[in-house]
């Protein structure tokens, strides 16, 4: 019998399903493209729930393989497969479409069909990123997931969205360009193949090495963001519609972390060890600088954007020391980050929907006639700022400890982002919801209603069960990231 | 010389009968056309894409696919040959289906000279395909460029068109004295201007290799000058933008493939022996043209002269794939690399068709659309065409799953094959920076509120068409198997 294609499901299902949205068409059918978008979510998301129930904890090899010859004149497969690192990815990822084509049900009004349908197919090729284990495969996904984010940046976002859609665009490209030089030698190093799992096994020599991982470097350092190159992030949050923002930040920016773990450690683990200093410092540089920059935001978008940047600092640093607690601890916090930055967004486009500004020194008092917003708003910003029993304070504590562990320098300054991280959150948040009533407009908001119940509900079970009980989350990883750990320890150069 | 080389022999006219038939029935449309009063000349057109098709069914019909030599071997067919001539018929008749309307609407070119031109054009293309002596590459080569002149001069009260028409002949011309001496060199060092025997002379070094580079010096800019690359791309712009729409749909499509056929024509099958020196030329002329191109087109307004620039820049980044079949003497990567400039060359007319088609979809009632702004808020116009113009421009740009993004992989993958390394990122940077005009269209069609909302109206035949070649550009980018091994199949057949 043959085994249900269940990642290809994942992919082609939203895909599928985005097309059958397009077909709707004009607005007249908005209601009927929005109901579409959402049974093809969760659709999407129903197909995925096998991945995590029948997955097999006690083996680090790819699992749910399904591999087609697909252009073999250049010996490219169809070759997909997840792991324990890549699998909650397609999850959080199909889990957070929902979430998004909810987010825009009330709000998005024109190009209705376009929009849900953009999203959707953005989902199955985020999917096929996070499953993919052939070079150009991978690619392919990768390049092609632009193209919806450029247009539902461009064509929903704020004032200045064709710059941000442009420089989101063009900075992506530019560093995946490099990338695939990088894919293309490693298919000629290898005498012709571009599976990922043959390029792990392949022996290279330190140079060779160090240059793959520079290439490596820039395409998944512009995707992190990590700094220098996260300028482009600011602008895509601050012009996306919600729903773009809460894409771009659950999950597009974990691609770039991903492919530090697919691409970067195990293809070239002794140039990674060489340079692990230059990614510790950047990481730490983002941790610590950028949180600060996130201090002195005025507006809303754009300080969550910061902490992004931030939080993903503390993803790579958790790479880069090279121990299990280090490495689950940053894919911890990726899916954490999923959720709470994901309601952040969330959050501030309840607010922006009902007043039409992100600006922090509009608000105050919101809490006075948004109390159900208030509450929720305060869980995300308290897992934001890694409190515990939320979510954020799991990943955090665990790159902490394992930093700890690799220099006790690292470990003081990686922490202080405990204290920066809760004032910027904080502090942002007692300005917006505490206080006095700002002005006439706060004082007639009204409260969140139960669309917006609902999506509030959906991150808050993810944020607070992940916080409370990671275990579920955590036992997937273990053996995949043992045998990660196993496999970069080992020199390639002979 | 003995009686027995003076000996007539008749030649095979087998492998040339479709280039009998095309000129033939060209000469039978030109005669038919006197006695038709129809002002649309509709039986002009219908036998004009029946003569294509015929042309299409004695290829196949006559291609054994060995190679065959036939008039005194100036003649060559092979499946190479046999392959490209099949896509410029598919070209030419997805162009005049395009154009047919357009050239409806202007009183000076609806006639049946359009057709019999294109007719007489394809014809060129084709004896340049198949040529296997450098004076069948001229001959074909001024058939075409002789008829094109014509077909951009046909608007006759248009200036544009009549200075475009101009700059074209001249600089043509120019162009085709270089090639024409390069070829006297050639002949001065061999004593022979058939292809295959010059290679043979070259190979056994009974050749003058001073003479023969300095000839090879004046053959490579006749070549970068047909093909359109920097620094012999000036005329480009100019006759793109000048040169009624229809026209240089038809300039900016099927020709590119006859380019194509008599570089590996000239430079593979005749000079391959020099290939170290003509490698070096073809380097220059790629990046030289990958910068120009590129830079160039950001600044454009009209859309014909952005597509112009890009068009340097495509023909730029398919000379890679020519220059990485040869590595220091060893010939192992050549199939890969010729077949890889190839598909590009190939993928990229298919896409540069469906680009100027669009601009005739919009082009209603005796106007233009060829300003970028014509095209602003399409989205909001057309959904459907609007997705197809973005998928034509991603597929340009090189994004998947579109095919230009294969393109450029094959051709990157022999580039980085062949170990030059530093002309992979040089080219990767320059299609970064060509992505940001592809984007700009994107963002015209799509961010933009339309100034113009009248609905789209065009002729059934052409929304079908034009929505199959979007089609084809994300087919071929999803499946670009089957194309990629024809053209590696093709090639081997034919070295």
């Amino acid at each position: 019998m043959l085994a249900t294609p269940l990642l290809s499901l994942a992919i082609w299902v939203p895909i599928l399903a985005g097309f059958v949205v397009l077909a709707t068409g004009a607005d007249r059918n908005a209601p009927l493209a929005r109901m579409l978008a959402l049974l093809g979510a969760i659709a999407g998301l129903l197909v995925t729930i096998p991945l995590y129930t029948g997955f097999d904890l006690n083996t680090p090899a790819m699992q749910f393989v399904e591999l087609h010859s697909w252009i073999p004149r250049f010996n490219v497969n169809y070759h997909l497969g997840v792991d324990g690192i890549s699998m909650l990815f397609v999850l959080l990822n199909s889990f957070i479409t929902v979430t998004v084509i909810l987010a825009g049900w009330q709000v998005i009004n024109s190009r209705v069909a376009q929009y849900n349908a953009g999203f959707l197919i953005m989902s199955g090729l985020l999917n096929g990123i996070f499953s993919s284990l052939d070079g150009v495969l991978f690619y392919v996904f990768f390049e092609a997931s632009l193209i919806p984010l450029y247009l539902i940046i461009g064509i929903w976002g704020g004032s200045n969205r064709v710059y941000a859609a442009f420089k989101f665009f063009l900075f992506t490209l530019m560093g995946s360009l490099l990338f695939l030089l990088a894919l293309l030698y490693l298919f000629v190093e290898s005498g012709g193949s571009f599976s990922i799992l043959d390029w792990h096994k392949l022996p290279l020599g330190l140079s060779a090495q160090t240059w793959l991982f520079l290439a490596f470097l820039v395409a998944f350092a512009v995707k992190v963001p990590m700094w220098p190159v996260h300028t482009w992030l600011p602008d895509a949050h601050v012009e996306a519609p919600t729903g773009g923002s809460i894409v771009l930040a659950a999950i597009a920016l974990k691609l770039g972390a991903y492919g530090f773990l697919r691409f970067s450690l195990p293809i070239a683990p002794d140039a990674s060890h060489e340079l692990s200093w230059l990614l510790i410092t950047l990481s730490l540089i983002a941790i610590i600088y950028i949180g600060f920059v996130a201090l002195v935001q005025e507006d809303m978008k754009k300080l969550v954007a910061y902490s992004s940047i931030a939080h993903m600092g503390f993803v790579t640093l958790g790479f880069f020391m090279f121990n299990a607690l280090g490495i689950e601890g940053a894919l911890v916090q990726m899916i954490s980050h999923g959720f709470v930055s994901g309601a952040m967004f969330f959050s501030i486009g309840v607010m922006y929907d009902r007043m039409h500004s992100r600006q922090i020194a509009d608000y105050g008092g919101v809490v006075n006639s948004m109390p159900k917003f208030a509450a929720f708003f305060m869980l995300f910003a308290m897992a934001n700022a890694g409190l515990p029993a939320t979510s954020g304070f799991v990943g955090e504590f665990m790159i902490i400890l394992a930093a700890v562990d690799y220099n006790f320098w690292v470990a003081f300054a990686a922490a202080t982002t405990m204290i920066v991280g809760a004032a910027y959150t904080l502090w942002m948040y007692k300005r917006v919801v505490f206080g006095a009533v700002a002005n006439h407009h706060v004082a007639e908001l009204t409260d969140i209603n139960r669309r917006e119940f609902l999506i509030f509900v959906l991150f808050a079970a993810g944020a607070l069960g992940m916080g409370l009980y990671p275990q579920p989350f955590t036992e997937v990883m273990h053996s995949s990231v043992n045998e990660l750990l196993r496999h970069i320890a080992l020199s390639k150069i002979q | 010389m003995t009686l027995a080389d003076m000996q007539f022999q008749v030649p095979d006219l087998r492998l040339a009968s479709a280039e009998i038939f095309m000129l033939l029935m060209a000469c039978v449309i030109l005669i038919v056309d006197l006695f038709v009063k129809d002002r649309k000349r509709t039986v002009i057109f219908v036998a004009t894409q029946l003569t294509l098709v015929g042309a299409a069914v004695v290829t196949f019909a006559t291609s054994t696919g060995e190679i065959g030599y036939t008039f005194s071997n100036m003649y060559v067919g092979d499946l190479m040959g046999d392959l490209l001539k099949l896509l410029v018929y598919l070209t030419v008749i997805i162009v005049l289906f395009y154009s047919r309307d357009y050239i409806l609407e202007r009183e000076q070119m609806a006639r049946s000279e359009y057709y019999v031109l294109a007719l007489f054009a394809t014809l060129g293309m084709m004896v340049m395909i198949s040529a296997n002596h450098f004076l069948t590459v001229y001959i074909g080569l001024e058939l075409l460029s002789l008829s094109l002149y014509a077909l951009v001069a046909m608007n006759r009260d248009s200036v544009p068109a009549t200075e475009a028409a101009m700059k074209y002949f001249v600089l043509g011309a120019l162009a085709s004295g270089l090639l024409l001496y390069g070829m006297s060199m050639i002949y001065g060092a061999t004593g022979t201007l058939e292809i295959t025997a010059v290679a043979e002379r070259l190979y056994t070094g009974q050749a003058n290799k001073p003479i023969l580079v300095f000839g090879l010096v004046f053959l490579v800019s006749g070549i970068a000058f047909k093909l359109g690359v920097v620094p012999f791309h000036m005329w480009i712009p100019d006759v793109y933008h000048g040169a009624p729409t229809a026209v240089a749909l038809f300039i900016a499509s099927a020709p590119k493939l006859a380019a194509f056929a008599i570089v590996m024509r000239m430079l593979v099958n005749g000079l391959i022996v020099l290939v170290q020196d003509w490698q070096t030329m073809l380097i220059l002329l790629a990046v030289l043209s990958m910068a120009v191109g590129n830079i160039a087109a950001i600044a454009q307004t009209n859309l014909k002269r952005m597509l112009a620039y890009s068009a340097i820049s495509h023909m730029g980044f398919m000379l890679l794939g020519l220059v990485s079949g040869v590595v220091g003497g060893d010939a192992r990567f050549a199939l890969n690399a010729y077949s890889s400039s190839m598909f590009y060359v190939i993928t990229y007319v298919l896409t540069s068709a469906g680009t100027f088609g669009m601009i005739l979809l919009l082009a209603r009632g005796g106007l233009e659309s060829d300003q970028i702004e014509d095209f602003k808020g399409l989205n909001k116009r057309s959904p459907w065409f609007a997705a197809v113009m973005m998928m034509m421009m991603f597929s340009m740009a090189g994004i998947p799953f579109f095919v230009g993004f294969f393109a450029k992989f094959s051709v990157l993958q022999a580039v980085v094959a062949s170990g030059n390394l530093w002309l992979a990122v040089v080219a990767v940077l320059f299609s970064l920076i060509g992505c940001f005009y592809y984007l700009r269209i994107v963002k015209i069609m799509y961010f933009d509120q339309p100034t113009n909302t009248t609905p789209i109206h065009a002729p059934l035949d052409m929304k079908i068409l034009m929505s199959a070649n979007g089609l084809a550009v994300a087919l071929l980018g999803i499946f670009p198997q089957a194309l990629m091994s024809l053209c590696a199949f093709a090639l081997l057949r034919s070295l």
